[in-house]
């Protein structure tokens, strides 16, 4: 292995000033063997799954640290060694840890084909990106229901919207891009969407988290490519808020997990995607619990994004550039 | 025969598996091989597009190359195994994008793209490769795309590919086996019916063979044949000449015996009585000896070359009896012939008399003066039983007693050769029957020829 | 009895013609199968020995002309041959019997006797000493009227002492007589013999005395 250095995660430490965690927090076991789970998932949403997991394994600790999808990269890059699995919902970015030969194979773990990539990323959840528009700032005005709608409505009344408009900041946001990049591939109504957004300065957010905050308080009115779950992590906002999942298409993404190739309990490790893939965890019934699993007859209705090499294309330096440049010339003027 | 014994059935059936196993291998590495390059050319084809598509994707913006990467190029790559995917685009020897290290430069301009299995991160990749001069202004630009992918479907479909063919092999040589083993029997059959044939035959049988045998069989059936006649009629000579030494021996023998005998007559002196006596049993035993020889060679030709025809048992005897009552009335001895009426089998008359005469020769030798022999011919099984009231025979001997040249110990001064009882089963063996000795409790011994 | 022997071995027939005579037989010789022909021709045979070689011919041609002329004396083949292979074709050719070579004298004797005994029933030669009958054929000793049938071994002791009354026999010399192939017989079995006799003499004029130390005599009156 000459000089095969991590381009990829060259470029995103360079496209961020430090990669740093978000939260860290460790679920104490009654073991001394300790699961390091670096994770793009807010810690109080995968808590409870944790916590199921830790009830079947008493003997384990889990050490459970939150990063942006994007910042995921570079800690891996910086650190293979200080985590076990890697939980993200950037697709593609986990294809290309599994494609750089940083998961390790799981031949044990069987699963249909569209779910799993190599027996090294497996998918648990399917999660659509969604419309989420304030009920208030829509009083007497129809709801959006496909993207053409949204742009007319928006087109017709600007003055109503402008600065009212959030979604992600692809820049920064590894799940923003991944789903703005399906948008794209799937429709040019993407591009005309971005450039009505553009028109009416839309506000760019790192996280949906933000965006529901920003939703709920009455800040923005849309907000486009939210995953519709965090509500439910924000019960007081739900009668505020109307989730809309477009009819036209819905990008749904995979949540994925990987074990990391440099881990020293494996065996752990795989037990926890076991856990995850099992879907046991969906099955409590939890009333407000936001993580769909996977659902066969869902998978094959929505637009799931599949585990594929395609994946690789817009994390291309040069496809990245001229996307970026595409996107920031649309919503950027 | 010197040197080690081979079968040709076990040589016919081992060259026949061995060529099938040699062409179960031979039919599983070709397909292995052939699968191989089958399977390599479908994944370069592939390579080869994604690289096109790359390639087309690729313009040239003021001396700088930008490539737009359809997502086709990356997606096409997806295969069975979810193979890992490589890539990297240089303009001239700089790294533009994809994975450094996986190319090294300096590259040359091609008409086609290159193939290659290279090493990349400790695996095996199979690259793809094409260089391009592309037309720009200031100068043209030299533009490389690489593509490479794993070969794990490439392994996964030649593992499958293998399998089958290791079956397909595995079940096409157990069918040829099975062949080989059917081939080699159905072959050699004739050969083992032919040895068969003759092994069933007795040893002395030397008719030629005239069952129909191969082609290939038949100069060794001619030398066969030819071999048996020259046996048959070197057989035939002995006898002849056996019998003419008999005839020639005989006639002087009879002058001898007449002379001891008119002599002993006339002298008186112990010693000369006692002298002639033992040149008398001397002559008897010699003639006696004679005589049975050559029906022992007789019946040991006949036995092989049997000429059965429907025999009556009880006349036999009744005529041996007649031929034999003047000899036992010398020594008071009384012939009786037991029963029910005429018993027919298929058997060789001259070879059954002969038998029943030695064994009725023998209760007349062997019993003592005024008792009886009795002789029984019995139809299930058919049997003809000789008893005397003799001595019976030696219990420990029994077994013995039919070998050639095997007297009882408590034979005494009998006059005998020994050759009767052997005559006597060979008979019996010649008729696919046996003899069978036994003492009778009250005294004397029972000679039953069972055919 | 008076025997034709037709026998080109001079030796053998010779030492025959020896044998029969000290039996009280007579007994011609014939060299050649004609010389045969000439002694049937003139003489009465009670049996012919004939053998199957000859100089100037086969037994069997002799044979089977002997009964085209219906020439009913019967024949003995003697034969140097195997038992087997002539034993058919003499048979059917009309022999009455045949002997192989070399033959025990009480054989010949007692396939002579039982020859003519088929023939004839008795013999034509019944030798008489006193007032008993030997018929050595029928094996019948005639006493007056009373007949008693003798078993062989006491027929050859009586046709001996018969033959030659007043003669001492000594134990040893009866032995030899009764001597075959089929054993000896002890001197033992002589003074059983003997004893057998007498008591078959008892109504005669005949006794068997003994003389110790000498033997057995044959007394008439």
């Amino acid at each position: 292995m000459r000089n095969f250095i991590f381009v990829i995660a060259w470029l995103w430490a360079s496209a961020l000033s430090a990669a740093e965690l978000e939260d860290r927090q460790i679920f104490q076991g009654e073991g001394a063997l300790t699961l390091r789970v670096l994770s793009s998932t807010d810690t109080d949403i995968f808590a409870p799954i944790l916590e199921g997991f830790m009830a079947r394994n008493p003997t384990v600790s889990v050490d459970y640290a939150v990063a942006a999808s994007a910042d995921i990269v570079t800690l891996i890059a910086e650190c293979p060694d200080c985590f076990d699995v890697v939980i993200s919902s950037a697709m593609d970015l986990q294809l290309k840890l599994a494609n750089d030969g940083l998961a390790r194979r799981l031949p044990g773990l069987v699963r249909t084909g569209g779910t799993q990539w190599r027996q090294s990323v497996f998918g648990f959840t399917q999660e659509p990106a969604t419309i989420v528009v304030n009920r208030a700032a829509f009083a007497g005005r129809d709801m959006p229901t496909t993207r053409q709608a949204l742009i007319e409505i928006l087109r017709a009344e600007p003055d109503h919207f402008r600065g009212r408009l959030g979604t992600y900041d692809v820049r920064l946001s590894g799940l923003g891009y991944l789903y703005a990049t399906q948008d794209a591939r799937t429709s040019e109504t993407f591009w005309r969407l971005m450039e009505v957004f553009g028109n009416l300065n839309a506000q760019l957010y790192c996280c949906s988290g933000d965006m529901i905050d920003d939703l709920a308080s009455g800040e923005l009115y849309v907000a486009y490519n939210v995953l519709g779950s965090y509500t439910q992590t924000r019960p007081e906002t739900l009668d505020k808020l109307a989730i809309i999942t477009p009819e036209d298409f819905a990008t749904t993404m995979m949540r994925t997990a990987l074990v990391l190739d440099t881990t020293d309990v494996g065996e752990t490790a795989e037990a926890l995607v076991r856990y995850l893939t099992s879907g046991a965890w969906a099955m409590q019934e939890r009333p407000g619990f936001p993580l769909p699993s996977i659902d066969p007859a869902d998978a094959q209705a929505l637009d799931v994004v599949s585990l594929d090499p395609g994946l690789l294309v817009y994390l291309d330096r040069l496809k990245r550039a001229l996307f970026l440049e595409a996107w920031g010339s649309a919503l950027l003027r | 025969m010197r040197g080690r014994a081979t079968s040709l059935r076990r040589r016919l059936t081992w060259t026949l598996i061995g060529g099938a196993a040699v062409l179960a291998v031979l039919f599983y590495l070709v397909v292995r091989t052939y699968a191989q390059q089958i399977a390599q050319q479908g994944q370069d084809r592939i390579l080869e597009a994604s690289l096109t598509s790359l390639m087309d994707a690729a313009v040239v913006r003021e001396g700088q190359v930008e490539v737009d990467v359809p997502y086709a190029a990356f997606a096409m790559l997806d295969t069975a195994a979810d193979d890992r995917v490589f890539y990297a685009i240089h303009q001239g020897a700089e790294l533009l994008t994809g994975y450094d290290g996986l190319v090294d430069g300096p590259f040359v301009a091609m008409a086609r793209p290159a193939f290659d299995t290279v090493g990349f991160a400790g695996i095996d990749v199979r690259l793809a490769q094409l260089t391009r001069v592309l037309p720009a202004s200031p100068a043209p630009v030299m533009l490389t795309v690489s593509v490479a992918q794993t070969r794990d479907s490439l392994a996964g479909t030649l593992w499958a590919i293998s399998v089958n063919a290791a079956l397909f092999g595995g079940a096409f040589f157990v069918l040829a086996a099975g062949m080989a083993l059917w081939t080699s029997r159905s072959t050699m059959r004739p050969l083992s019916q032919m040895a068969e044939a003759v092994a069933r035959r007795g040893p002395r049988d030397l008719r030629p063979v005239v069952r129909a045998v191969p082609t290939e069989l038949s100069p060794l059936v001619t030398s066969l044949n030819s071999l048996m006649t020259r046996l048959s009629a070197s057989l035939t000579q002995s006898e002849t000449f056996i019998a003419e030494a008999a005839h020639r021996v005989r006639t002087p023998l009879a002058t001898v015996r007449t002379h001891a005998e008119a002599t002993l007559m006339r002298v008186d002196r112990d010693e000369n009585r006692a002298a002639l006596r033992s040149m008398i049993r001397a002559i008897d035993e010699s003639s006696r000896a004679a005589g049975q020889l050559l029906d022992h060679a007789m019946v040991t030709f006949r036995g092989d070359q049997m000429e059965r025809s429907a025999v009556d048992l009880v006349g036999i005897c009744r005529e041996l009896v007649d031929r034999l009552t003047p000899v036992a009335e010398m020594k008071d001895l009384e012939l009786v012939l037991r029963a029910d009426g005429p018993v027919v089998v298929q058997a060789d008359p001259i070879l059954i008399q002969n038998a029943v005469r030695n064994l009725i020769d023998n209760a007349l030798k062997y019993s003592p003066p005024e008792g009886a022999v009795r002789i029984e011919v019995q139809a299930d099984p058919v049997a003809v039983i000789v008893c005397d009231e003799g001595a019976g025979f030696p219990e420990a001997q029994i077994a013995e007693l039919s070998q050639r040249f095997q007297r009882g110990a408590n034979a005494g001064d009998t006059v005998g050769s020994g050759l009767g009882l052997t005559i006597a089963q060979d008979v019996a063996e010649a008729h696919g029957g046996r003899l069978e000795l036994v003492n009778v409790d009250r005294g004397g011994a029972c000679a039953t020829l069972y055919l | 009895m008076k025997y034709l022997l037709i026998e080109d071995n001079a030796e053998l027939a010779g030492a025959l013609c020896t044998r029969m005579r000290l039996d009280g037989h007579v007994i011609d010789h014939a060299r050649t199968l004609s010389e045969g022909s000439d002694f049937l021709s003139v003489g009465e045979y009670d049996l012919i020995l004939l053998d199957i070689m000859l100089p100037d011919g086969d037994g069997r041609a002799f044979l089977e002309r002997h009964r085209a002329q219906e020439g009913d004396t019967p024949v003995i083949v003697l034969t140097a041959r195997s038992e087997v292979s002539d034993r058919v074709s003499m048979l059917d050719l009309g022999a009455d019997d045949y002997l192989t070579k070399p033959f025990d004298h009480a054989e010949l004797q007692a396939r002579c006797r039982a020859v003519l005994r088929r023939r004839t029933g008795s013999a034509q030669t019944v030798i008489r000493r006193g007032d008993a009958a030997l018929d050595p054929v029928a094996s019948v000793l005639t006493i007056g009227e009373a007949e008693v049938t003798l078993r062989n071994r006491e027929l050859r002791l009586l046709e001996l002492f018969m033959n030659a009354p007043g003669q001492i026999f000594s134990k040893d010399k009866l032995v030899d007589r009764l001597f075959s192939y089929d054993g000896t017989v002890t001197e033992n079995a002589i003074e059983v013999y003997v004893g057998r006799l007498r008591k078959h003499l008892e109504p005669s004029s005949l006794t068997i005395s003994t003389h110790r130390g000498l033997g057995y005599r044959l007394d008439e009156g």
